[in-house]
């Protein structure tokens, strides 16, 4: 390894055009090679032979035509492969058949020009030569001189309060864009107000999602998942209804009751002989997490692999979320049905920054 | 006159076009693959623009819940926005529609692609240094620009896939400190998902980022103009000469035909290759999930950003809730691509060299830069492969925690072996060259000496094989000397042991005296 | 659009032309057309009631289950007790080779069926004569489902695992969720009802015969049609085509730069 022991000493000033530049960590050796210049032209097969550029300007041409053939096929199969309804078999078809048309005819098209770039052209390597990127030096001095008379006349630098009071003017007009942006959400809420609650409250049902069929908990056997909504749900206006189900979807599991771990013991007052419901709305970034194992109880999430013990508080157990899902408490009511007895205790859903207020 | 003149003639006199025809008609362009990655992004460009338009005209980008009624029959009925639902339609009953769906889709991630293709290549072969530094940062944004149009592109058809981005985008927009929560609230219009999103998603995707694109892929062309294009070193080539084809004709038949074969290369695609089944996905809905559910691949490494975070990431300060969960990844991120957007006037720091550089390096003749580039590569790949942790998990029997846990590690041993393996490689790769230069290559040939010893006949390499291999930029070290007022600043120190990390194991080309010494050498 | 006005003649002229060009596209179109048939059901041939069977059951059961499952089906250590879980579940598992279970593992893997119909239909009835368990669905349980209604509550139900398309998923420590394009109706069914190892149980006071029936119209709607939009690339979204335009279109462009970049010769 040559390394450098006298450390940069060994800079010599480069011989090229630039020299006044500054060279910096480069290197150049006195003794370098020269730069042997253009080897020698080659010729290709087709200056060469004349029947391979006859061959090959065929092949030009033919693709153009090929290239027309696309095109018309395309539009014939516009027209032969029409959509039915329903009839899968048709769309598929008529997206084939176009596209391979247009395909053809594009492709013939560009293969047809490069060939004749490469292969018919004149094959005549050109040389440019380059001027540094900067201005001349007069072209500079002209520039500043611009400049400067510029200031002269307009008095920039020496009327100072007519200056900034432009910069001033320029930096407080865009401002009342900025308070119009206000107008993208809603006037008169409070956002950590909205995010904190949700639908449910004291005796809502349980309901199946999407049906909202009101669930018994003997419709629960060992091992049932149901993915629930709040009673009345359905009823609301789509737009209501979406944002609602954003924060109020549950899932709804059973287990032996001594599986149950509960480390808060009040908490076991919200399970109903075994029967859980914890929110789908994942602590991390708000994907529903509803892929529920049974034998194991374990919840995960699809979208960033968060894992949650159904048998210990939803607890974290892999996966970057940093919370348990939060639990409902529920009961049953007199006829049977499952029943919240509450809102959930804690915000649903992904951590935000007024969360605990 | 002929029309042609004619015309021509009209023309000139109102634009004179005929002096803009003599100054770009001839210029020279340099030929070579590599070059051709920037024109597959352009193009790829304009084929989502082409496109784009045509679904535009069908498309209703609005999230007023409707029925369903079009000819898609596992849908037949189901309420869904009208943005999914024209995107149905567009699908299913207009002829060719599906079929421009799936270019404009293929055509689009070919276009992030190009990009990051391109990106490499500028710089393992340094083509960002002196004068391009800026249109690197041009083309840098460029490149963040081409991921929003996709991610604001991917969430319009208001599908379950598509929403639950949205939600995750959600997820992280409410955990930023003080301005999470209205930000998200200003963007969705109220709570997510609202009935807004999509509206100006689409004001976004189709009008204001497509114009700064424009903008900006000007800017990057009107200076590759003004340089004039890089080449590869090699005989005759200098810093001062372009050597390549002119503009007319062969260049503009090549790259001519070369925006056709793109198109055709995405057409073809798009008529045999599904791509994002919305129908499949059905429409947003907050309780519904799909397992596999991933972002377009230039988001992934964002996704496996998140993903590859440890558990319980979150305290309580001062009563806020800090989402360290997300705050790193997002932080991670940023430092990333800052690290890309800066390398050039880094490196340009470093070096302190002045002049300008048109001739590339071949990535071996920048081992510390090279090294550098593949383990931000690497770093990239694991937070990508990151991304499809479950996907690997299922197809490769292996446990999804694992491949996590794997991952994780890898994110940071990862690109420190990728630097020290390239690095190696590099000099290695040098060593070799200079080998050659001096004692020519192994011809194979076994010859026996008179004295009965075996040797393999070296040939000397032709002078301009040789000038492939000696016509390098070479770097030392600087030298930490007192600056002119006899001080040595923080900053001369901290330069000079940059300096000593880039260019301390060094491989000097080979100069003639050696050459010489060499020659000798070998004929005793 | 929807041109109901095409003669009948050019219609049927079209069709073979469709087919030929179905064929010799196949491979590229579809990735592989799925079979059009599946519902097959349980076979009514074999009488699960009847003591010749059973005793039939009973001597495989001894023969191949007993090691682990106990002899009275009663469970021990290496395997769960089988009383109540009814002919369902032992059709799911024998019938889709996940039992007898080779290795111990994450999860018991689909393989090929280790017993004709009648042995599978013989050890069902077995099991289900120990105590009363979900049945065999039978073959009119598993047609003229709402494809609509089941492509919600497939969504809703199942999607977070089996992933939308039905394209199959991970799950933790190394187990899945099976993909479901290649499950036969009857074997569908029987899940939902028993919840066969992690798969929570579905039964039906949480999705009606009904909804099975839909759910089961939906899998089956998409059997038969495979997408409209050419190669399905496994339906695993925007992973399998980020990787198809990384591999085949950079691929693919960067071959032709390469061409176009190259002396012509």
């Amino acid at each position: 390894m040559a390394k450098n022991e006298k450390a940069g000493s060994d800079l010599v000033a480069s011989t090229s055009v630039n020299s006044s530049v500054e060279l910096g960590t480069a290197v150049v050796a006195p003794d370098s090679f020269e730069n042997p210049g253009f080897p020698a032209h080659r010729e290709r097969v087709t200056d060469l032979n004349p029947k391979k550029m006859k061959r090959a300007e065929r092949a030009v041409y033919v693709l153009f035509y090929l290239s027309i053939v696309g095109s018309l096929f395309a539009i014939f199969a516009y027209m032969f492969f029409p959509i039915e309804d329903g009839d899968t078999t048709s769309i598929r078809l008529n997206t084939l058949f176009i596209g391979l048309g247009i395909t053809l005819s594009l492709l013939a098209l560009g293969i047809a020009a490069v060939h004749w770039g490469k292969a018919v052209m004149a094959d005549k390597e050109g040389v440019d030569h380059r001027h540094p990127v900067r201005g001349n030096d007069e072209t500079r001095a002209r520039a500043v001189e611009i400049f400067k008379e510029a200031d002269e006349e307009s008095g920039f630098s020496r009327r100072t309060l007519i200056r900034n009071g432009l910069i001033a003017a320029i930096v407080a007009f865009p401002l009342p864009a900025i308070a119009l942006f206000r107008g993208l959400a809603p006037m008169n809420v409070d956002p950590n107000n909205q995010m904190k609650y949700t639908m449910w409250k004291k005796g809502l049902r349980l309901t199946q999602d999407p049906t909202g069929t009101p669930i018994k908990a003997s419709d629960l056997t060992i091992g049932s998942a149901f993915q629930v909504i709040p009673e009345g749900l359905v009823d609301l206006p789509e737009k209501e209804m979406l944002n609602a189900k954003a924060k109020a979807a549950v899932l709804l599991v059973r287990l032996k009751p001594e599986d149950l771990k509960w480390a808060d013991p009040q908490r076991e007052a919200w399970s109903y002989q075994g029967i859980v419901a914890y929110s789908k709305i994942c602590t991390h970034v708000g994907c529903p997490v509803a892929l529920y194992e049974q034998q194991t109880h374990h919840l995960l999430c699809p979208c960033h692999q968060s894992q949650f013990d159904i048998t210990e508080q939803a607890k974290v157990i892999f996966g970057p979320a940093a919370r348990p899902l939060p639990q409902l408490p529920i009961t049953v009511d007199a006829e049977g049905y499952l029943v919240a007895t509450s809102d959930f205790t804690e915000p649903v859903g992904p951590s935000f920054w007024e969360r605990s207020k | 006159m002929s029309i042609t003149a004619k015309a021509s003639n009209y023309l000139d006199e109102r634009t004179s076009i005929s002096g803009a025809v003599k100054e770009f008609g001839r210029k020279i362009f340099p030929d070579h693959w590599s070059f051709l990655l920037g024109e597959v992004a352009l193009y790829s460009f304009v084929i989502i623009l082409l496109s784009g338009t045509f679904l535009t005209f069908f498309f209703q980008a609005s999230m007023t819940p409707v029925e369903y009624s079009g000819s898609y029959v596992p849908l037949k009925g189901v309420e869904m926005s009208a943005a999914m639902s024209s995107t149905l339609d567009i699908s299913f009953d207009i002829r060719g529609g599906l079929l421009m769906r799936q270019v404009h889709h293929w055509a689009a991630l070919l276009f992030v692609s190009a990009i990051g293709l391109h990106m490499l290549r500028v710089f393992f072969t340094g083509a960002f240094r002196k004068p391009r530094e800026i249109n690197w940062s041009i083309g840098f944004v460029l490149f963040v620009l081409a991921m929003a149009e996709g991610f604001t592109g991917y969430s319009l058809p208001d599908d379950l896939l598509s929403g639950n981005g949205l939600r995750i985008i959600d997820g992280m927009i409410v955990a930023f400190p003080v301005v999470g929560t209205w930000i998200s609230f200003l963007l969705f219009g109220g709570e997510f998902p609202g009935g807004d999103i999509v509206g100006r998603l689409y004001s976004l995707h189709i009008l204001l980022l497509p114009l700064i694109v424009i903008a900006f892929i000007g800017v990057h062309l009107m200076f590759v103009i003004i340089h004039k294009h890089t080449q590869y070193p090699g005989p005759g080539r200098t810093e001062q000469n372009v050597v390549g084809y002119p503009v007319l004709p062969v260049y503009a038949a090549k790259a001519g035909g070369f925006f056709f074969i793109v198109f055709g290369v995405v057409a073809l695609f798009a008529a045999t290759v599904t791509i994002n089944p919305i129908w499949s996905y059905g429409p947003y809905d907050p309780s519904p999930v799909s397992a596999g559910t991933q972002p377009d691949w230039y988001i992934g490494f964002a996704d496996g950003a998140l993903r590859l975070m440890p558990p319980h990431l979150e305290t309580y300060w001062f009563g806020y809730t800090w989402s360290w969960n997300i705050l790193i990844p997002v932080i991670i991120l940023v430092v990333f691509l800052a690290v890309v957007f800066a390398y050039p006037f880094f490196e340009a720091w470093v070096t302190g060299d002045k002049r300008e550089h048109h001739l590339l390096d071949r990535p071996r003749n920048a081992p510390v830069r090279t090294a550098i580039g593949a383990a931000g590569v690497t770093f990239y790949a694991v937070l990508w492969a990151a991304a499809s942790s479950d996907i690997i998990a299922t197809h490769f029997k292996v446990t999804m925690e694992g491949v996590i846990n794997t991952l994780q590690i890898l994110l940071v041993l990862g690109p420190i072996f990728a630097f020290m393996i390239t690095k190696r490689m590099c000099l290695a790769l040098q060593k070799k060259d200079r080998e050659i230069v001096l004692h020519g290559y192994e011809t194979g040939r076994i010859v026996r000496l008179p004295g009965g010893e075996f040797i393999e006949v070296h040939e000397q390499i032709d002078e301009f094989e040789r000038w492939q291999l000696v016509s390098f930029n070479d770097n030392a070290p600087i030298m930490l000397r007192p600056n002119p007022r006899g001080r040595i600043t923080s900053r001369m120190r901290a330069r000079a042991n940059w300096s000593r990390f880039f260019f301390e194991d060094r491989i000097a080309p080979v100069s003639k005296s050696e050459h010489m010494e060499a020659l000798e050498h070998a004929h005793h | 659009m929807r041109k109901k006005n095409v003669s009948s003649l050019k219609s049927g002229r079209r069709r073979p032309a469709v087919s030929a060009a179905l064929l010799v596209l196949g491979l590229l179109v579809t990735g592989g057309a799925y079979a059009a048939f599946s519902a097959s059901t349980a076979s009514a041939e074999v009488d699960l009631q009847s003591q010749q069977v059973i005793t039939e059951g009973q001597k495989l059961f001894a023969a191949n289950c007993a090691t682990c499952h106990g002899q009275q089906a009663q469970g021990t250590e290496a395997g769960p007790s089988l009383i109540g879980v009814g002919s369902a579940a032992v059709d799911f598992q024998v019938g889709t080779g996940r039992m007898p279970m080779q290795a111990q593992g994450p999860q018991a893997p689909e393989k090929p069926v280790q017993f004709t119909d009648e042995q599978v239909k013989a050890l069902a009835a077995y099991v289900a004569s120990l105590a009363p368990g979900p049945s065999i669905p039978t073959a009119d349980q598993l047609v003229n489902g709402n494809v609509a209604n089941g492509g919600e509550l497939f969504r809703i139900n199942c999607a977070m695992c089996h992933n939308v398309a039905g394209a199959g998923g991970a799950l933790t420590e190394g187990k899945y969720a099976p993909e479901l394009k290649s499950v036969e109706a009857v074997h569908v069914y029987e899940a939902m009802l028993t919840g066969p190892q992690n798969m929570p149980v579905f039964n039906d006071l949480n999705l009606t015969p009904e909804d099975k029936k839909d759910i089961i119209a939906y899998l089956e709607y998409n059997k038969n049609h495979p997408s409209v939009g050419g190669l399905e690339l496994s339906s695993l979204g925007p992973v399998s085509e980020g990787l198809f335009i990384w591999i085949f279109g950079i691929g693919a462009i960067v071959g032709l730069t390469i061409w176009i970049t190259a002396k012509s010769n």
